[in-house]
């Protein structure tokens, strides 16, 4: 019996999936697999497609994320083949982006924090990290405050605290970075770009 | 890049020198390959065989940091034969203009050199003037002191044998590269370069970027489609990131950060703004004082005013003269005066030049705050190799943030396209995005400063920081509105030269930086961002339209192009004096008798030829033309060649300076410096590979990349590994005078010895994608625990292109 691609959706569709296809007494094994390969194109196809742009290097490739809308995982990400620059084509850093995803079992998902001379990292929540983040931040920068510099100029800055980072982060990200770090009056800010 | 990405199909001849981009930039080689298949000529020039190479019509290898003392002979055979685009010259770019009398320069230093300060005194380095303030100019370039005739007199030294016997290229090479090239400087020819960290990873690396400008304008390859100086940089956004300048040295746009000397506004705005009495230059940095406002606006909106000089006190003053870099982050850090460290997105433990003084610096931090999508080096410093943790004071944080696909907002390519990305899934566990992140650890600060007060707590409790939804998420639109800017009162704005009235309303948003007030009307985060988003609310960053209406692939509605969706800068000088097209067959702009047709123009004003209302081209300088006499840069206002700070040889061939005498000397003790020294013998170079992204932070944790590229090599010449006894796939140990990196031979033909001043020079080269935090099993660490604490004399980014090492079996 030969199951063409038409003639097995329409199948499928009437006797409600492949559950059933068994009681014809075939051997299904083959069209099992067909079935699977199908699930994901179908999957793919009914899925919410998200375009986003690779954060590798700086040639800014478009990639489409295949979402599945139960669940709302990205389960497919690949080239963005209407994009003008990348023209769906990606590299190899490119090509693995879904390994960047929640798939990845390396990815940080809890708070994490090192007491001083700790061994470990122990799991906090976010309340802790920033209530305690804005105490060292406010403790540090208020003991070394430079109000005057030896000439007697006003300069209002903090000279004890670095802020290194990102140009990995969307530009959004970035300028409240720029101006975060300004209003707390740091100097020592740096990134990427320099490097 | 001046360009973009797909204009590289529009070259001619495209030089590809300090970047190896088929395999660092996969996507815009298909690009250069475009242009190959018209019948564009690709010459690579770099110190190793690679890929690039492979697909390129010839390679040529030069020894590291000899970038130059190349491109420099170019110069002299330039001007020598006469290849330069006279017409172009002549109106686009000062040759004509006059170098001030006491100005010198005499066996490697210009006029006005400290040695003691290592800096030079730029009093010297002017155009002269007429009694209107007016640059005088020889259009006959046969003033001995006009730009022109200097420019020819201070290359005529860099002829073929010197040349050839510096880097260690064939006078054959050299010609047949210089000849190809030049063929560039007709109307009806582009030629282009793309560079990446080959270029700027030197202690002369803003210089090699000029050196190169300088040919471009010569041949009249600015502003042009297929032309331009093209930047592949190597981070998703590094370009947004730097137009944000998260930098010590500038604000959000590019604008100047405060030194001390200037303690109000109005001294500030005096010396940032500048003047030009040439009625043709439209000097459009005339402007500053409106930019510059309107970001200060942005922060403290109502409580900036004008008696307050718009909060200008308030922000923080650099000592003059001091810089504030990476490296002298790292440098305050290991003298423990940097006692707190936020570290965002970034592996400077791997990164950051001589790792072994960065990672001792880490460890008197009192406090540390990572925010990633991973762990590593840095973040986990306080157990790295030789560091027992139970003896560590630093109280360390690691926030986990969402990756790129897992929030919205916007991203700038190295061609300044800002594309909007969309947010697919929620971010895993307790993750959230990095902005968020930030606005919460600031809001959580300034409560602390609200009920305690504090130094300069103004600056703090005033900042405008409501950036959080309703639901206490952030609100990226919100942010990228405050970017591009909006009008705080009802404002007319009236243009006198039309003779037209506008009305905005109170909390409309800006249509561009055009129409940005200096009287505090307007807030704008960022003027370059300006018209990212439309009056009516409409987001151009979002914008994917597929039209090509010159055939050029400027692609004008897909995304938004800073600034004003201009996509090739400079781009009058792509016509004649009459706005006539150079080349009519790569038509970018055109004037039409009133108006200019194309691409965006640099500015509305006619061609130069109408004496009355006509610009010159280059609108941000502030004489309207190309720099070939370029009196900003910290070494000289002419390109020089310079050694490394580590080379091979005692003496720079070409003067008594041996290296750049503006580069500042970093003095710890952990600052060791071995050049010419025989325990040190042999060249070394660093560059990434395709699999990996820069430390290797994000792809080492990503398995299929890893089992592609698993561990840390050293990429050898098969002469030298001969001559060592050095087997392909052997484990060895290269050395420089300040750390060790154990790693895998590989055994090549891509390097071959260099003959220079009389002697063979080898060069090795390594990856810097590694550390020892993951994979778990590898003896691998970075690459830059070899390399020195020194940079560029502008930029003070780190030379890890050019330094010395030993190779040794273990």
């Amino acid at each position: 019996m030969q199951i063409t691609r038409r003639g097995f959706l329409t199948m499928t569709g009437a006797v409600g999936g492949g559950v059933a296809l068994s009681s014809l007494g075939l051997n299904l094994n083959p069209t099992r697999a067909y079935a699977d390969e199908l699930g994901k194109m179908d999957r793919i196809k009914i899925a919410k497609q998200v375009t986003t742009i690779c954060c590798y290097c700086s040639v800014g490739c478009g990639l489409v994320c295949s979402v599945d809308k139960a669940t709302g995982k990205i389960f497919n990400i690949e080239g963005d083949a209407d994009h003008p620059i990348n023209e769906g084509s990606l590299c190899a850093k490119g090509a693995g982006f879904f390994d960047l995803t929640e798939a990845n079992k390396h990815r940080l998902t809890k708070v994490l924090y090192r007491k001083p001379y700790g061994t470990e990292w122990e799991e906090k929540d976010w309340d802790f990290a920033l209530s305690r983040i804005a105490r060292l931040v406010k403790d540090t920068r208020d003991k070394n405050f430079i109000k005057r510099n030896d000439k007697g100029e006003l300069v209002n800055r903090c000279e004890a605290i670095g802020h290194y980072g990102s140009s990995n982060i969307d530009n959004e990200e970035c300028w409240l970075v720029s101006v975060k770090s300004r209003a707390l009056g740091l100097v020592y800010i740096d990134h990427q770009a320099r490097v | 890049m001046t360009n973009h990405y797909c204009d590289l199909k529009n070259a001619d001849v495209i030089l590809i020198m300090g970047s190896n981009a088929a395999e660092h930039h996969p996507i815009a080689f298909k690009w250069i390959l475009r242009a190959k298949e018209k019948g564009a000529t690709i010459i690579h020039v770099d110190p190793r065989y690679t890929r690039t190479s492979a697909r390129c019509d010839f390679h040529v290898p030069l020894r590291s940091g000899t970038d130059i003392a190349f491109l420099g002979g170019m110069i002299n055979y330039i001007i020598e034969n006469k290849k330069y685009f006279k017409d172009y010259v002549l109106n686009y770019t000062n040759a004509s203009f006059i170098v001030g009398e006491d100005y010198y320069f005499k066996d490697g230093l210009f006029s006005g050199y400290d040695a003691k300060k290592r800096k030079y005194d730029k009093a010297t380095w002017v155009l002269e003037k007429d009694g209107s303030g007016i640059p005088k100019r020889d259009m006959s370039l046969t003033h001995p002191r006009s730009v022109f005739q200097m420019m020819k007199k201070h290359y005529s030294r860099y002829t073929l044998d010197k040349v050839s016997s510096i880097t260690g290229v064939s006078k054959e090479n050299l010609l047949k590269v210089y000849e190809i090239y030049a063929s560039t400087g007709v109307p009806d020819k582009a030629g282009t370069e793309c560079y990446a960290l080959g270029w700027t990873h030197h202690t002369t690396g803003s210089q090699n970027i000029r050196t190169m400008s300088i040919i471009q304008l010569l041949l009249g390859n600015m502003g042009i489609a297929g032309g331009g100086i093209n930047a592949l940089r190597g981070e998703p956004n590094v370009q947004g990131s730097t137009d944000h300048c998260i930098l010590y040295g500038n604000l959000p746009g590019y604008l100047k950060m405060l030194p001390a000397s200037l303690d109000t506004m109005e001294k500030y705005l005096h010396k940032y703004t500048p003047e030009s009495k040439d009625p043709q230059s439209a000097n459009y940095y005339s402007n500053y004082p409106k930019f510059f406002v309107s970001f200060l606006k942005s922060l403290w909106e109502e409580k900036a005013t004008k008696e307050n000089e718009f909060g200008y006190s308030w922000l923080p003053k650099m000592e003059d003269g001091k810089h504030y870099s990476t490296m002298h982050m790292f440098d305050a850090m290991y003298a423990g005066k940097v006692k707190g460290f936020f570290c965002i997105g970034a592996d400077p433990a791997v990164s950051t030049p001589n790792s072994n003084k960065v990672r001792k610096a880490l460890q008197n931090l009192d406090w540390l705050v990572g925010e990633n999508i991973f762990n590593n080096e840095t973040y986990e410093f306080w157990r790295g190799p030789g560091i027992d943790p139970t003896k560590n004071k630093t109280e360390c944080f690691l926030l986990p943030a969402a990756a790129t696909m897992e929030k919205e907002g916007s991203q700038s390519n190295s061609g300044r396209w800002v594309q909007w990305k969309y947010k697919a899934a929620e971010a895993p566990g307790d993750a959230i995005p990095v902005g968020e992140i930030e606005i919460k650890i600031m809001a959580a600060v300034k409560k602390l400063y609200e009920k305690e007060g504090g130094p300069n707590a103004e600056a703090i409790v005033n900042l405008k920081w409501d950036y959080l939804d309703s639901k206490g998420h952030f609100d990226v639109i919100k942010v990228a509105k405050r970017i591009n800017g909006v009008f705080l009162e009802d404002t007319v704005i009236e243009d006198k030269a039309k003779k037209t009235k506008t009305e905005f309303k109170k909390g409309q948003l800006v249509p561009g930086f055009g129409n940005l007030q200096a009287d505090g009307k307007t807030a704008c985060g960022n003027w370059i961002i300006s018209g990212s988003y439309t009056a009516d609310g409409i987001n151009k960053m979002q914008a994917r339209g597929k039209e090509d209406p010159t055939g050029l692939g400027l692609f004008p509605n897909w995304s938004f192009a800073w600034p004003v969706n201009r996509r090739i800068l400079y781009n009058r000088a792509s016509c004649d004096v009459n706005g006539k097209p150079y080349n009519p067959k790569r038509k970018l702009l055109e004037w039409t008798g009133d108006k200019w047709v194309g691409d965006v123009p640099d500015g509305p004003w006619p061609p130069q030829a109408d004496k009355q209302k006509g610009k010159y081209p280059f609108i941000m300088q502030k004489d309207g033309l190309g720099a070939l006499f370029g009196p900003g840069m910290a070494e000289g206002p002419f390109p020089e060649h310079y050694e490394p700070l580590e080379g091979p040889l005692e003496k720079n061939p070409l003067s008594s300076q041996r290296m750049n005498p503006a580069a500042e000397i970093f003095k710890s003790d952990m600052d060791k410096v071995a050049n010419a020294s025989e325990k040190f013998p042999y060249v070394c170079t660093t560059y990434s590979c395709t699999e990996h992204w820069c430390t290797g932070a994000l792809t080492r944790w990503q398995a299929w990349l890893l089992e592609m590229q698993p561990e840390l090599y050293v990429e050898i010449g098969d002469e030298l590994a001969k001559e060592k006894g050095i087997k392909n796939g052997e484990r060895i140990k290269v050395s420089s005078i300040r750390g060790e990196a154990p790693c895998i031979a590989m055994v090549t033909k891509r390097f071959k010895p260099f003959h220079v001043e009389g002697k063979t020079v080898h060069q090795v080269g390594m990856p810097f994608n590694y550390g020892w935090l993951f994979p778990k099993d590898s003896t691998s660490d970075s690459t830059n625990m070899l390399t020195p604490t020194v940079g560029d004399a502008n930029t003070f980014c780190p030379e890890y292109k050019a330094f010395m090492v030993n190779v040794e079996k273990l």
